[in-house]
């Protein structure tokens, strides 16, 4: 290999910046999504006095558009009891968003915990770890999160109960495999060498190396989570009767298919949007922060 | 060979234990009184007492686990406690059809997908790379019972082509295939790039181009061979999902499979035949997860050396 031609080491630079480019915008405007539809969430509840339990049959199943008796428009529609549909779904993404943000730490931190132990220390706890991993994997995850909320009864608690524990194990494990690569690395051997202690070495040491791929995973699995809540109480185990969530608002939808679509249709896009905006954020923050994990 | 065959097979004994084992704690946790359900509200004390003593409920827990475990070995998950029927007997006549939507799931995945990944491929960081990929990302973040509703919005309310319930001819399938094979196709699809774009930077393939091979032998019995690997693998795993999507789809569609069976028998609290559902379906996993790692070290010889 000789000196590559200044014009094409040109180019491949300017290729790199762009791509760096596309990457940002790829972190950006999902972020940007996500926080207008959090904002929304708050918000828009408020400013339309929204109840989830008031029913106004005079309102019910008008279309998105429509004017109602009291001079207001319904700009999404009416579900079946005259509750505003827009008001209800941001009410939705709200419980959405509690769901994913919750289990995500809850099951974060267990998860990394445990992970970091089991890496570091290995032996008995790292086999204990791993069968019990291999066995709750045995599980397709929506099915032992139906199988426990079952027992334990519908309430957005529980919801999140369920699913850290159906979700743990995915950070345990990222970050299990992590530490097993950094535990060799020089500055790890300096720092055990310098005569750190056991707590230093796990969470000074080690746990910075591993931010990086649990924030990708992260991202990832907060779509999944809100896809897994809106199964749930689309199901009829999730949150309970008078707390909307999307899932429990295309379910009800699903009677009225014939005389109003728009009930099961519209929150079902507004869940996508925001799976999405998760989607392409954790795709983009694996390209930016760890390009090992590049998957597609 | 022999070894791994062997170590593969008690990890899925194994696995199977630790999922009886977790389905018995997690049921026992119910607060509600099996023998209040069958008997109703009501049944005399005396008679309730009697049910629990003809159950077996009022053994000490660690006899009871005994028992069960021993009657799941030969499939005795014990009778309905709705339908005064054998649980497996329900599960026989659901898991057929929940087989049948799942196998041709999974089919229509690897028909679209296969190629799907290939045209991106080979067209990396073009138009029709970039259209596959974001086509992917997009179905991915699809919640599947929402699709469900809405091609039953579609095809069967507005449209009147396809039925909108149950499992009454070929046509019935239709929708319940498409639904259960879209995140499949997302994954196999971005799969199948990856995999092709790495194989295809290996020497071996520089070597077939230097060769002077035209294009299509290089990537069809070449590259190809090597990419369908971890396809293998990846398939086996993400079976658990088909079975999870399962669950939601034949709700949706009111299809006889044995996921509508669960959810029915949550909602009735039969919890014989939940923890008949779980068990099975975490088996034909678990089983498959086997035949899939065999296969695998079949085909890769370095896999029987590995651990």
């Amino acid at each position: 290999m000789t000196f590559a031609p200044p014009t094409i080491a040109l180019h491949a630079m300017q290729r790199a910046r762009r791509a760096r480019g596309a990457v940002t915008a790829r972190i950006a405007v999902p972020l940007i999504v996500i926080g207008l539809l959090t904002v929304g969430a708050v918000i828009v509840p408020i400013l339309y006095h929204y109840d989830p339990l008031h029913a106004d049959l005079l309102a019910r199943l008008k279309p998105p558009g429509a004017t109602l008796s009291d001079g207001s428009t319904a700009i999404l529609g009416t579900d079946q009891v005259g509750s505003d549909l827009f008001a209800q779904m941001m009410d939705g993404i709200r419980v959405s968003l509690i769901v994913g943000a919750f289990t995500l730490l809850i099951a974060g931190v267990i998860g990394v915990l445990l992970g970091l132990l089991a890496g570091y220390f290995g032996g008995w706890f790292d086999a204990v770890l791993m069968r019990i991993a291999d066995i709750q994997l045995a599980f397709p995850s929506i099915l032992l999160a139906i199988l426990i909320a079952s027992v334990l009864g519908q309430g957005v608690m529980n919801v999140i109960i369920v699913l850290s524990i159906a979700n743990w194990v995915v950070f345990a494990r990222v970050t299990r495999s992590q530490v097993m690569s950094l535990k060799g690395r020089e500055y790890v051997e300096a720092a055990r060498t310098l005569g750190a202690s056991h707590f230093h070495l796990i969470f000074r040491t080690l746990l910075p190396g591993c931010i990086a791929p649990i924030l990708v995973i992260a991202t990832v699995e907060f779509g999944q989570v809100i896809l897994a809540e809106a199964a749930l109480s689309f199901l009829g185990v999730g949150v309970p009767l008078g707390t909307p969530s999307l899932g429990s608002t295309i379910a009800s939808g699903t009677q009225y298919l014939a005389t109003a679509w728009w009930i099961s249709t519209l929150p079902g896009i507004a869940l996508l949007i925001l799976v999405l905006a998760t989607g392409i954020l954790g795709d983009a923050l694996r390209d930016r922060l760890d390009p090992r994990l590049r998957s597609a | 060979m022999v070894g791994y065959v062997i170590r593969r097979l008690l990890l899925a004994v194994f696995v199977l234990w630790g999922v009886a084992t977790v389905v018995f704690v997690i049921v026992r946790m119910v607060p509600a009184d099996p023998a209040l359900l069958i008997a109703g509200e009501t049944a005399t004390p005396q008679q309730l007492a009697e049910l629990r003593h003809q159950m077996g409920l009022d053994l000490p827990l660690i006899v009871q686990y005994g028992r069960y475990l021993g009657d799941a070995l030969v499939g005795n998950f014990g009778n309905s406690y709705v339908l005064s029927v054998p649980a497996m007997y329900l599960i026989g006549q659901a898991l057929p059809n929940t087989a049948l939507l799942a196998v041709l799931a999974l089919l229509l995945a690897l028909a679209v997908s296969f190629p799907l990944g290939l045209l991106a491929a080979l067209r990396v960081n073009r138009f029709g790379d970039r259209a596959v990929t974001t086509g992917s990302l997009i179905v991915q973040a699809l919640p599947g019972f929402w699709v469900g509703v809405v091609l039953l919005l579609v095809f069967s309310r507005t449209l009147k082509w396809l039925p909108s319930a149950g499992l009454t001819d070929v046509q019935s399938l239709i929708l319940p295939t498409i639904v259960l094979a879209l995140p499949f196709i997302a994954i196999l699809t971005r799969l199948t790039r990856s995999g092709l774009l790495e194989v295809i930077g290996e020497g071996y393939i520089q070597t077939a181009r230097a060769k002077g091979l035209p294009e299509r032998t290089v990537i069809f019995p070449h590259a190809i061979r090597n990419a369908i690997i971890p396809i293998i693998t990846v398939v086996g795993l993400e079976f658990g999902t088909l079975l999870g999507g399962a669950v939601i789809t034949e709700t949706v569609f009111s299809f006889p499979g044995i996921g509508r069976l669960l959810v029915s028998s949550i909602q009735v609290r039969d919890y014989n035949v939940v923890q008949a559902c779980v068990v099975i379906i975490a088996a034909a996993f678990v089983i498959i997860n086997l035949i899939v790692d065999l296969l695998y070290a079949y085909l890769d010889p370095r896999m029987r050396l590995a651990k």
